[in-house]
Parts: structure tokens; sequence; C-alpha cells
């Protein structure tokens, strides 16, 4: 078997028993990313040259005896999470030519870990979008059929590991952007609890909603990565001090004593018939191996989608207001003023995409308009999360439903619409407004493309949410199921 | 409600973005769409409701106030597009009449 086919657990087994090494595992991965990258073009930068040194360092420490789960295993990041000497351009002309001085605190740990970076993953930029077609530089196409999306934001990771150009991927997830891209490449995607892993050296977007989340093969190598990345970091104020446990201890095949709810309004129009029959038989699934599937009431879901972008607007045009071409980023050097300086870097080097959001965000915020639109969201926010809240105190312990109301749609299809790609991002959205930690797993497939069930749980309860997403893992075959040109 | 071409200039000054002559247009229809979907917050009744300030309440998020080594500053100016001296040098702030 091709070692670029390997998960995180299977490749680690055969590193400890010196059965491959991390250098040859690394150069399968690198020659599949050689032979099929110009396909799908997953990567914005590959590494390879970085990759080679990771792992043979790797390779040293499996000789002396000091591995753990992720050594040696190559990884890919997200343009938006900062690698040391590494561009990172956010998806963006703004950023193009920006190198980061330091790492983020994640990939400083997963370094440590002894994990080998292979590249720096597409996405839309400034991770706004839900299909990648906002990158600044080029769209990446979904392994299953490159006619069509990958998802996003984090699609680029999503397309990576599907088409076996990574061991696994980071990502980032502040509205579905690792679980959105994942339902729709058919891979295990997690956005754990807000405050779980740390977001210094992420390129903030919106502070409230943004974490960092893993996407993988399957949902064994989820848990190891987890483990590596759930810790308290002194440099995020944010993150939060709770234990970490063993997260793999949670996986286990039979579901006897959980409760799942299902909200009534999930299953409602546009919904694609072929997206609700496979979700419906993966919660059928889930009672037969054991859990209590009970009908639950989400009376505020119809303001998702209003409430999310407001609040995601409103915050990022605070954040990306740092944008003013002169400590770093885009510069216009045929400006007479500061002010046009700024005006005529961010005119340049923002897509359409990001002006919309920014202009939508300022809007939000300005003198008149605050209360009526920004504090007003953050209002029904709190509905919305007594909605959940509510739920869970009645027994529950995750809520299931689709990840999309939609398989990966055509490239070019929605890009002129944005009201129509942000109703897309319904079922992700509450997770993120609620800080909740949430998994989208595949669950089947619909003409021929697939289709991921949410799983969506209590705030650090990442390992019960990762529990249930394992016994349905096992208990099917969707995730072993890959695209002919990845193998 | 439709955003007028005022508007977005005035936003787009606020928000520091030059926009060309298309965007305006285009930003016109967008936003007036947007913000006619996102009216559906009216419907509810928000009194009495507490904003979100933060989603997960948990310990105390102050730190000691301890000194570090901060990064060197040649490293910081690095990815600056213009640099004079160790500072960055940037347009004036009060531009140079035409004469």
């Amino acid at each position: 078997m091709s070692l670029y086919r390997l998960t995180v657990h299977e490749a680690h087994d055969l590193l400890r028993r010196r059965e491959i090494s991390s250098l040859e595992l690394t150069e399968s991965v690198l020659r599949k990313i050689e032979e099929c990258d110009q396909g799908i073009r997953a990567y914005i930068t590959s590494t390879p040259d970085i990759a080679l040194d990771h792992a043979k360092q790797a390779d040293e420490r499996i000789a002396a005896n000091d591995m753990g789960p992720l050594t040696g295993i190559p990884m890919a990041v997200k343009d938006n999470i900062c690698t040391k000497g590494v561009p990172t351009t956010c998806g963006s002309r703004m950023l193009e030519n920006f190198i980061p001085p330091y790492d983020a605190t994640v990939v400083e740990r997963l370094r440590e870990e002894g994990a080998v970076l292979v590249g720096k993953a597409n996405m839309d930029e400034f991770a706004m979008g839900s299909s990648t077609e906002h990158s600044a530089f080029f769209p990446t196409l979904n392994p299953w059929d490159t006619s069509r999306v990958p998802g996003g934001s984090s699609g680029g990771s999503a397309a990576s590991v599907l088409g076996n150009e990574t061991i696994f991927a980071l990502g980032s997830d502040t509205g579905g952007s690792v679980r959105q891209p994942a339902g729709l490449c058919g891979v295990v995607g997690l956005k754990p609890t807000y405050g779980r892993v740390s977001r210094y050296g992420l390129i903030a977007f919106a502070s409230s909603l943004d974490q960092i989340g893993a996407l993988t093969k399957d949902v064994t190598d989820c848990a190891l990565v987890m483990n590596a990345i759930g810790f308290r970091d002194p440099l995020d104020s944010t993150s939060v001090d709770e234990p970490t446990p063993d997260y793999t201890s949670y996986l286990k095949e039979d579901l006897g004593g959980i409760v799942v709810g299902v909200p009534a309004e999930y299953f409602a129009e546009g919904l694609d018939p072929g997206v609700e029959k496979r979700v419906r038989s993966a919660i059928e699934k889930l009672a037969e191996l054991g859990a209590e599937v009970r009908e639950i009431s989400f009376p505020h879901e119809r303001y998702l989608v209003a409430t999310y972008f407001l609040t995601s607007s409103a915050e990022a045009s605070a954040n990306l207001a740092r944008y003013d071409g002169l400590k770093y980023g885009l510069f216009a050097p045929d400006a007479r003023s500061i002010l046009e300086a700024q005006s005529k870097a961010r005119g340049r080097g923002f897509g359409t995409e990001v002006k919309r959001r920014i202009m939508l965000g300022t809007y939000a915020l300005s003198s008149g308009y605050y209360d009526a639109y920004y504090l007003n969201a953050q209002k029904v926010r709190t509905l919305i999360k007594e909605d959940l809240d509510r739920a869970f105190r009645a027994g529950v312990d995750v809520v299931a439903g689709p990840t999309s109301p939609v398989v990966a749609f055509g490239i070019g299809e929605k890009v002129d619409d944005p009201l129509e790609m942000y109703l897309a991002d319904l079922y992700t959205i509450p997770a993120n407004l609620a800080g909740l930690p949430c998994v989208s797993i595949p669950c089947g497939f619909s003409d021929g493309l697939p289709v991921g069930l949410q799983i969506m749980g209590r705030p650090f309860a990442e390992g019960t949410v990762l529990g249930v997403a394992y016994a349905f893992e096992q208990s099917t075959d969707f995730h072993l199921r890959r695209p002919p040109t990845s193998l | 409600m439709r955003i007028s071409r005022a508007e977005v200039e005035h936003i787009a000054h606020l928000a520091r973005l030059e926009l060309g002559e298309g965007e305006i247009e285009q930003l016109q229809n967008d936003l007036s769409k947007i913000l006619e979907y996102v009216a559906l917050l009216d419907e509810l009744d928000t009194t009495g409701v507490l904003p979100t300030a933060h989603v997960v309440v948990k310990g105390d998020p102050l730190r000691d106030d301890e000194t570090r080594p901060s990064f060197p500053t040649e490293d910081i100016l690095g990815n600056a597009p213009c640099t004079q001296d160790g500072y960055l040098r940037v347009q004036a702030i009060f531009p140079k009449r035409d004469r």
C-alpha cells in the first residue's frame, strides 16, 4: 500500500515498529502532492525542503525512542495559521508577501511533538467563504469531482486530507470553516470548544467565534491531534485552563446511555432530499448502536444566519482594521498621505468578499446603528444559546444533524449570490455562536458525493462528541471510501 | 430599505477602503439585500435579554504581570514595506499641496 494513504495511527504503528521511516512517509506524501496538486490546488505553498528536514529530525527521535503519536507524521496547515519563516498569506493579496517571525502556538506544539510540515493550505481570503473560491490566488477543487468546490473556508485543508496530499491538517472554524469542507469532502473535521485550543498566531477573523480545529481521515486521528493541541496557552487569554483528557479513551463502539437530540427545525425547506435521507438513516444507526434519540426544539433556528453575519462581519471589520499597509502587507507607494495610503492599500489588497464583510460590519458598528445591529445580534445570540442549553439541561448529550444542506456544489454556482452562500452555513453556525465542540463525519453519499453528519456537545465535551462519532464510524465504511485520484 | 451611494461612500471612508466605480454600485446592491435579510431579527422582542459577552466563562483570564523577551526589532520590521533607521517609514499625515 502507498504510504500516503495511511492514517495518523496506522503510520504511527509502522514508525514505532521501525517498518517505515518518517523520511519514507514524508517523501511519499511529497510525491503525491507533486503528482496531484496541479489538479486539486489544495496548497498555496508546499514546503518540501522543510518537510524533509523535519522528517530527518523525527527519524532521529524515533531512533532514540523519543516519540509520540504525531512524531514523523506529515501535516498541512491552513494558511491563516502563522509558520515561522514560511509565507502565511491568509489567502489574500494583502498578505501575499507576509512571512511570520514566529510560529502559532499550535504549530509550535505540533513541531515539539515531531509533526512534519508539508505545506500551507488554500482557503477563502481571511477565512470568509464556504467554497475556497474566494482565495485571492486560485480555487481548490474537490477531489471527488473537480468541477465542484471542496467547501470552505478550510477547503485546501479538507482537499489535502481527502486527496492523500497529507496525513492530517489544521483548519480554522468561525462559522463552519472546518466542518463544512470536511462534510463536502467526506473527511472528519472537529471544531473544539471556544477556548479549548490556543489562537495565538491564528490570523483573527471574528474573535468571539474563531477556533482552530483538526481535519483528519478518521475519528481516532482527530482524537490524537486534539490530545496534542488542547491546552491552556498563556499567550491567548481566551484559552481556558481545563484539563485535557486522553480523547482516545472516549472512543467506544457502544452508545448505551447517550441521549441524541435532533432539532425538528433542521429538516425543513432548503435541505436537499438526498442529504436528508442519509442524515436520517445515520441518526437511526445511532439508535441501533444504543443511543436514545429524541426530537428537540430549536425555536430560534431561523435567526442563526442573520445573527452570525452581523456578529462575524462586525468583529471582522474591527480585526481587519490592522491592515494599514504600513507595518506589513500590501503597500501603496503612490499615495501622497497616510490616509490615502491606507485606503489604497486596503482597496487593492482585499478581495470582493472581504470588502463586502468589512462594509457590512462597519455599517453595523457605525454611530446610530450599533444598538440596532451588533448589540441586538448579541441578544439574539443569547436566545440561541439558551435553546441549546435547555436541551442539554434536559439530558441531551449531543445534538445531531446535517453539516450542510447540500452536497458539494459546482464551481461558480453560488459565488455571485453572497446571501445564498451565507444561507448554506445554517447548520454549522450554532456551535460557533454558542462556543460548543462539534464534529462533522462522513455519513453516506448522495449522487456520488459525500454527506456530512454533525455531532455537537456541551462545552469541553470533545470526548463525548468524538465517542459518538467513533461508534458511528466503526459501524460504517464511509470514511474508507476515497476518490480514484487520491489512491 | 435601499442603501444610498452616499452611505456606501461614507462607510467606505470609515473603513478606509478605496472603492472603484463598479464596486460602489455592487456594494449598494449587496448591502441592501443583506440588510433586508438581517432585518429578520426585528421580529423578535429582545427587551430585557442580556447580550452575549463571552460564550465560555471559566476561571480567571488574568495573568501575572511578568516581563518576557519581546521580538527583536529587525524581525518585526522585516515585514514592513518601508523602513528607515529602524523605524517604519510612512507617508506624510498632511500631504504637500500641489503648487
